[in-house]
């Protein structure tokens, strides 16, 4: 399944997002703005529910004083970044070496069996994204995925399941739905 | 001025200068091949890295040889270094090396390529490849993509040498198009439709050393080595209307930059004689020109050498794949 | 019981904060140095204690901070490299986690030594989590006058922030850093000009690791001569080591320079040996990038020598036998790994992180990539092999950044150790297939 680029209207930013957002650049010297664009970037994101449509970075490239393309060049060099719709939660599980070592292929694997879908794709009911990362820093703890902000380490597929029940419960904080 | 050595010529530059620039202010088969590098575009280079030579000597005060090949293109120059490049069997080796490699992913299309017969990647290819290659794996392949109404990217065939970009960045106020992705997914693209459409982005397909980008304005009617180049001006509010333009009996099939021996726009009047859009695109009527005369395409490219071979592209399963 | 440095506080309850962070002796290294000794005397210091960068190249931290150029008028920058992405590496991540101030304390002290008076932590953007611990740490540190206008009193000021990355292992190396840090792609810049006379916004700059910051701290504490009486010949200090893979116990711990590699791997205070009683097969010891290393020269060098947690001892016998302690990420591989597997999926790591710049590394890890893909699902011929060994020369040594050699590098030690695995995956195409994981039991180790 490949999903096409979606337009999609801005985020309305709320008022902390902003002063966030003031607050970052005012980290750089002025004239330096650009500077904040990897961390204006997470913020917008979140506040658009976890991905950035086109419309979106053109807000970005606004709120900095840049070009749009500065701000698609970096996004797409960038692999944090959803430039496609994703669902309420995105796990991104650990594919590297050391993880490989101690199974994060089977954890892949079940993944891919429980929610139906494969790694890059979205469950039908737009709660699950699952994709791969690489080396996530945790890999004396592997296997591993990343769920927002949450490391999940020492996978089995109890945990998994675990897991998977708990965001179904609303116990873990998943992307903004706009 | 400091001195330098260069596969065993001795010439005097002035300091600041480049490896690259020191061996062009010798000409001739020495100079080594440059397809990133552009001399009148701040901050290009480094990138292909087919110009490796290597530092016997460092300088005289430091006469060690340098363990790497530097990239000639932006490696200074010091008094009493020693450079070898086609003496040097590492740099043949490396230079084949990055041949390969740029070759590696390349459509190998050169029959239906408008850029063929004044590519630097073929003229590359033929002075430093080996016969075949040894890539057996699928290509990477992007469908070609009109930018505006007047360029053409064949993404297929670029070589990201970030020209363009560099080239959008100085000549033009907002840059629309850029590099997307990275690694071997890296493409020069506008990411959402855009129009490629400053009044001096068509140089960005006489900076191109490949056919990535071509004028859709040259319906190619006929193969470059058909068409009569003549040196011809015009009077343009704009840019210095300074071009070449491609002659086919009496009709302007397409215009272009002066380029000198290095395919780069040459220098009139102490400024690079950048062609303006009108120029490039909306003047193939001979009325609006005045033609100089015949001119000679210097370059040791292989047009001029009369040695146009085809690697035998057409038995390249990824070759037939891509003719559209 | 080796001696701790940098985590011995580590543990305490509450350490992330500054009171109790203070209250084990916190920021006495800040005192000292803007009290009683000159920016000069704290380069000369760190000079002495021979403090090699954790990073993983292990460049002379001493050395890098005299190379800074101080143009009248231009300011001058510290950034801390917290890019931590290196595969196995994870030990910046512990330390800023748990043990913030530590880096904020190195970080001002260092600051103080170069004449910078902003400093930038680039962390990974997926320590998001991180970040926000160790941003509310400055905050800590702003209000009780370690950090902003006149600190203590000694007329320093300085301005620390932290930056998120966004996913992107090229923008640990300085100068992809600086690029990121601008705005930018993280494409690496050429060298010349080095950062320390150009970096950020074209201004002299320092880049240093995590750890090398936080070192900082004892060795102002405990004065250069003092440190330099813990490790090796040349290797001085602690080292924090990330062991992962399949040992008993991952973690990191902090080592005392000159530990054999055996007690670090199996002793009970470290990793506890190999999980579920297996044998050991290979490791590589220093980030994915170092050359792996086949079981008979882990624990003893070819020499027959006892095998040292030190940067000489690690790269002893040079890449034939040796290995380099680079960043300090174990990865431990038991006698049932499927060392083509591993080689592949670093390979991959590479092609997909490679920035695609220049040619060499754009088109070069891409191409090994698939070959070792091929040959790994049992698609290979033995030709294959040679065509690895021969890309990988081609890319070592002719890229812009060293990540082309460190793509090349863990492929060319695979092969130099282990060819007879891929012989094996090219002979056995059909079991390789089906195992696809895995060699027969006992073949190298
Ligand atoms: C591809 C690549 C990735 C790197 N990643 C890191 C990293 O994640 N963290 C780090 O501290 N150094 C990394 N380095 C090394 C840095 O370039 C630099 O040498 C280091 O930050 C200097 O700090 P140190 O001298 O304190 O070690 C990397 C180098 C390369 C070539
Ligand atoms: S399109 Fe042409 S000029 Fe632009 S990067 Fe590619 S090869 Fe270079
Ligand atoms: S070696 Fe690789 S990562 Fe480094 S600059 Fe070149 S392409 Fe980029
Ligand atoms: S390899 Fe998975 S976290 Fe490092
Ligand atoms: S011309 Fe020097 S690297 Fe491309």
């Amino acid at each position: 399944m490949k999903i096409e680029i979606t337009e999609q209207k801005r985020p309305v930013l709320s008022e902390e997002a902003k002063a966030e957002i003031q607050r970052v650049i005012g980290h750089y010297p002025e004239g330096r703005q650009k500077s904040a664009i990897l961390r204006v970037m997470h913020i917008v994101e979140e506040e658009a529910g976890g991905w950035l449509s086109p419309d979106t970075m053109d807000m970005v490239a606004e709120i900095l004083s840049i070009e749009p393309i500065e701000v698609y060049e970096v996004a797409t060099f960038y692999t944090m970044f959803n430039l496609q719709p994703v669902g309420k939660y995105v796990f991104e599980v650990c594919r590297t070496g050391p993880c490989m070592l101690v199974g994060s292929d089977n954890i892949i694997t079940y993944l891919e069996n429980k929610l139906n879908i494969k790694v890059g794709e979205t469950t039908t009911d737009g709660m699950f994204t699952l994709k791969t990362a690489e080396c996530l820093g945790a890999c004396g703890y592997g296997p591993m995925l990343q769920c927002g902000e949450e490391y999940h380490e020492y996978l089995t597929p109890e945990k998994v399941d675990e897991l998977i029940e708990a965001c179904r419960r609303g116990e873990i904080k998943g992307n903004k739905v706009v | 001025m400091v001195k330098v050595t260069i596969d065993g010529i001795e010439i005097e530059v002035e300091e600041g200068t480049t490896i690259l620039n020191a061996a062009r202010q010798v000409g001739g088969d020495i100079v080594p091949p440059a397809m990133c590098y552009y001399s009148k575009l701040e901050g290009s280079g480094g990138k292909c890295r087919t110009c490796l030579v290597e530092v016997a000597a460092g300088s005289e005060r430091d006469p060690r040889p340098m363990p790497k090949l530097m990239v000639s293109c932006s490696t200074q120059v010091q008094h009493g270094m020693v450079v070898k490049n086609l003496t040097s069997d590492r740099v043949k080796e490396a230079r084949a090396g990055v041949t390969e490699f740029l070759l590696a992913n390349h459509p190998l299309d050169c029959p239906v390529c408008d850029q063929a017969g004044e590519c630097h990647l073929q003229d590359l290819g033929f002075e430093n490849g080996k016969e075949g290659t040894r890539f057996e794996e699928d290509k990477r392949t992007f469908a070609p993509r009109d930018i505006g109404d007047k360029i053409k990217l064949h993404m297929n065939r670029c070589i990201l040498c970030y020209r363009c970009v560099y080239t959008a960045n100085q000549l033009t106020n907002k840059r629309v198009h850029g590099v997307l992705n990275r690694g071997d997914h890296a493409e020069i693209s506008t990411y959402i439709e855009k129009a490629l459409d400053n009044e001096f982005i068509g140089n960005v397909i006489d900076v191109c050393p490949v056919g990535a980008l071509t004028d859709k304005t040259f319906r190619f009617k006929s193969r470059v080595w058909f068409l009569k180049p003549m040196n011809a001006h015009r009077d343009c509010p704009t840019c210095q209307g300074i071009a070449t333009v491609w002659m086919f009996g009496n009709e302007i099939q397409r215009v272009t930059g002066r380029k000198d021996a290095y395919g780069e726009i040459e220098t009139h009047n102490g400024k690079t004689a950048w062609l303006c859009n009108t120029c490039r695109f909306e003047s193939k009527d001979v009325a609006q020109w005045t033609i100089e005369g015949p001119r000679v395409i210097n370059r040791h490219s292989v047009i001029s050498q009369g040695h146009y071979v085809l690697k035998n592209p057409l038995e390249d399963k990824n070759t037939v794949k891509n003719l559209k | 019981m080796g001696r701790k440095l940098l985590l011995e506080h580590a543990d305490v309850p509450g350490i992330e904060t500054f009171d109790v962070y203070r209250k084990h002796g916190g920021y006495r290294s800040v005192e000292k140095a803007l009290k009683t000794m000159s920016p000069e005397e704290v380069v000369e210091e760190v000079k002495t204690a021979t403090l090699k960068g954790r990073g993983g190249a292990g460049f002379p931290a001493g050395m890098k901070w005299s190379f800074i150029a101080k143009p009248e008028g231009v300011p001058r920058y510290l950034l801390c490299n917290a890019d931590e992405s290196e595969p196995g590496t994870f030990k910046d991540r512990y330390l800023m986690q748990y043990i913030p101030h530590l880096l904020i304390e190195g970080m001002i002290v260092s600051s103080y030594a170069l004449g910078a008076n902003q400093a930038y932590i680039y962390i990974r953007g997926e320590y998001m989590f991180v970040l926000r611990i160790v941003e509310k740490a400055i905050a800590e540190a702003y209000e009780k006058g370690f950090l902003g206008k006149n600190i203590l009193g000694s007329g320093f000021d300085l301005d620390l922030s932290i930056a998120p990355g966004g996913g992107a292992y090229i923008c640990g190396e300085e100068t992809a850093l600086i690029e990121s840090l601008e705005g930018k792609r993280g494409n690496p810049r050429m060298k010349p000009p080095f950062p320390a006379v150009q970096g950020l916004w074209q201004c002299p700059t320092v880049v240093n690791n995590v750890e090398t910051l936080a070192t900082v701290v004892p060795i102002i504490n405990m004065t250069a001569a003092e440190y330099t009486k813990i490790g090796t010949e040349q290797s001085k200090g602690t080292k924090l080591i990330s062991a992962g893979g399949n040992v008993e116990r991952g973690g990191v711990y902090e080592i005392e320079l000159g530990l054999s590699v055996e007690e670090f791997i199996y002793g009970d205070e470290w990793c506890r040996g190999i999980k579920n009683g297996k044998k050991m097969k290979a490791l590589v010891p220093g980030g994915s990038s170092v050359p792996i290393l086949p079981a008979h020269l882990i624990t003893t060098t070819a020499n027959g020598d006892t095998r040292l947690m030190s940067y000489e001892s690690l790269s002893d016998g040079g890449f034939a036998s040796g290995s380099m302690l680079g960043s300090g990420g174990f990865i431990v591989f038991d006698e049932d790994q499927c060392i083509v597997r591993n080689t592949w999926n670093f390979a991959r790591f590479y092609a997909h992180e490679s920035c695609g710049q220049c040619s060499p590394c754009r088109e070069g890890t891409g191409w090994m990539e698939k070959v070792l893909h091929r040959i790994e699902t049992g698609r290979g011929n033995m030709r294959d092999i040679d065509l690895l060994a021969d890309i990988n020369k081609k890319i070592e040594g002719n890229t812009i950044c060293p990540l082309g050699d460190a793509a090349a590098w863990p492929v060319a030690a695979a092969i130099r150790h282990f060819r007879e695995e891929f012989e094996w995956h090219v002979t056995n195409p059909e079991e390789a297939v089906k195992r696809n994981y895995g060699m027969l039991k006992g073949v190298t180790a």
